[in-house]
């Protein structure tokens, strides 16, 4: 894992989700196994990259999204690594057992990808939103899931799927969204990245919340606050040692996530720090609500999802933290 | 060896399956035997004829391939793989006991010879695509054979995957579709019809479709497969009109999905069964 951080809350030139195709061709053309399967949403995240590259190597399965899965279980049956690709809420909730059973269970390597996670899916509304497409998967014990933050993230860890023995999900964003890191990172997936090391809480965060927890971050350290920043990319396998570690010297925590808290990164940190380390701590993102239409930083404000959020679930964890020393 | 040959031999071949998958069902005492016995002529088609495999070697890639999308048949799968020497078909005398690797419904992660793993109908289908469109893409010669239920063409998975083989032009993908006429609940026509019936269906959706008049003649079986190897373009649909139940009376009169029998019961359609077997292969007086 080599990264370099160059984040500075702007928007990056690019889309998101031509990291995918960029990545998908480097890999399409070092393996010939490598295939792709979309549901009449190749429009959406310019698969015709990687289609016209290898045509007889992309596969558009019409708007059938079960079957979509079960082609793609076939395929890895036979040795091939199938990538299928839907939004985010029909790649996972629409196809849950089919995950569950054609794939998870049958282990077969199977790499969902899902795009418009959470609030990015902005004006397409409620039904286009996925605030709960990892919880489907969290659910499945060998499952592998990510939610990448950036153009350099989304390539870098498409790349490393193709190593991942079982099913996979990864959460792709569409649009262009704030950079993070530099292109010539790499990261490890199941290692989590700490972004800053600070001594008074810790936020954990993935996908587009970041961002807000470095802003946030920046935010604290003028209130003579030392957060640590850990960029938890990979949501399962957990990086139970970091979060741990950093229970212990932080004593404080603070998750952020683009997705519902009843069951996501929060709930799934929260249940590695009951086993092995209680500490206060407080979770920001989408508490028990569906989604809606609205641009993005309206719903960000809407849902609590801000980094003046953060910053004050952060003063409220470290108050915890002081009365139960008191 | 004569065709006439060949065909007694398969007859005998499929009264042994059916003896198996009871012995096989009675080991627990209770399970799908309709939907065993409509499946074993055409079993006893494929592992005693066509299909190419190898006990020894069940992962071949060369092979042809066999799913059971009504994944409930996984008994007359078992009985069928281990007459053919994948195992010793006394081992799936533990029908889904604790830690068996014969659970009733079939699961590759389990049982040698089981190439994908079904249960939730619906699911098979769409499997089987993906592995005749593998097997095409890894130019490798063989076929993909799946078994599709009557009733669980109620699933609509079914017909996304019938329209995904159609549309991806895969010939080498044959479904057998068991059009044993009876589901859980009862007649598929009370149930759930099938609007123009089946045959209908999948000829709507592109396939070529050939019927089979009578579904538990392994002649007919025979034949058809050969008629679908030489389709050139459509995946092929061969609707085998079948008996629930067939060669075990009792099931046969009732239509039962599932079956629980006590004791006496098992014993009778078990003899039945062997009877069937001496018949057919000429002991009956030995």
């Amino acid at each position: 894992m080599s990264y370099r951080l160059v984040w500075n809350d702007t928007i990056d030139s690019r889309k998101c989700c031509d990291a995918y195709q960029e990545s998908m061709k480097k890999i399409m053309k070092q393996n010939d196994k490598v295939v792709h399967i979309d549901c009449d949403l190749m429009g959406c995240i310019d698969t015709k990259i990687i289609k016209e590259a290898y045509p007889d190597r992309v596969f558009n399965a019409g708007i059938a999204e079960a079957n979509a899965v079960g082609v793609a279980c076939g395929l890895a049956a036979t040795g091939m690594i199938p990538f299928v690709h839907s939004f985010g809420v029909f790649a996972s909730r629409r196809v849950f057992d089919q995950l569950f059973l054609s794939a998870g269970y049958s282990r077969w390597p199977v790499h969902v990808i899902g795009s418009d996670p959470g609030i990015t899916a902005a004006y397409n509304g409620a039904t286009h939103m996925p605030f709960e497409d990892c919880a489907t998967y969290l659910t499945m014990p060998n499952a592998t899931i990510i939610d990448p933050v950036d153009y350099a993230q989304t390539f870098a860890l498409t790349k490393k799927l193709v190593d991942v023995k079982e099913l996979s999900y990864m959460r792709l964003i569409r649009k262009n969204f704030k950079t993070v890191y530099a292109d010539d990172s790499d990261f490890e997936i199941g290692k989590g990245v700490v972004l800053k090391e600070g001594k008074d809480v810790t936020i954990i965060a993935s996908g587009i919340m970041v961002s807000n927890a470095l802003k946030a971050e920046e935010i604290l350290r003028k209130q003579g606050i030392d957060a640590s920043v850990i960029d938890m990319h990979t949501w399962k396998p957990l990086d139970t040692e970091l979060i741990v570690s950093q229970a212990r010297k932080t004593g404080a925590m603070v998750t952020a996530e683009n997705h519902q808290l009843s069951c996501g990164l929060g709930s799934a940190i929260a249940n590695v720090l009951i086993e092995n380390c209680p500490i206060p701590m407080e979770m920001i993102g989408i508490r028990e609500q569906y989604g809606q239409c609205g641009p993005q930083d309206v719903l960000e404000k809407e849902y609590k999802m801000s980094a003046e959020d953060i910053v004050e679930a952060c003063i409220r964890a470290i108050k915890r933290k002081a009365d139960r020393k008191d | 060896m004569t065709k006439e040959e060949k065909i007694h031999e398969l007859e005998v071949f499929a009264a042994q399956i059916r003896l198996e998958t009871l012995k096989i069902i009675a080991s627990r005492g209770n399970g799908h035997i309709g939907g065993c016995m409509s499946i074993a002529d055409t079993l006893a088609v494929l592992y005693g004829e066509v299909m190419k495999y190898d006990p020894k070697n069940p992962l071949w890639k060369q092979r042809d391939w066999c799913v059971l999308s009504k994944g409930h048949g996984g008994p007359a799968m078992y009985a069928t793989l281990g007459l053919k020497g994948f195992y010793d078909v006394k081992e799936a005398y533990t029908l889904n006991d604790f830690k068996t690797s014969f659970p009733s419904h079939t699961d590759h992660t389990k049982t040698p010879g089981v190439d994908l793993t079904t249960g939730s109908l619906g699911q098979g289908i769409s499997e089987a695509v993906g592995a005749a469109l593998g097997n095409r893409l890894q130019n490798i010669n063989s076929h993909v054979f799946v078994f599709v239920g009557d009733g669980e063409a109620d699933e609509g998975q079914v017909w996304e995957a019938a329209q995904f083989a159609a549309h991806y032009k895969l010939n080498n993908l044959i479904a057998f579709i068991d059009d044993n006429k009876r589901q859980l609940d009862g007649a598929c026509e009370d149930v759930m019809s099938h609007g123009k019936g089946l045959s209908a269906k999948f000829d709507a959706f592109g396939w070529k479709v050939i019927d089979v008049k009578d579904g538990n003649d392994v002649e007919q079986i025979y034949d058809a497969v050969n008629e679908a190897y030489t389709e050139k373009e459509r995946p092929i649909a061969i609707v085998l009109d079948t008996k629930k139940g067939k060669g075990v009376s009792s099931v046969e009169k009732s239509g039962a999905h599932s079956s629980h029998l006590n004791k006496e019961e098992w014993e009778v359609i078990i003899k039945e069964a062997q009877d069937n077997l001496n018949r057919i292969s000429g002991k009956e007086n030995a």
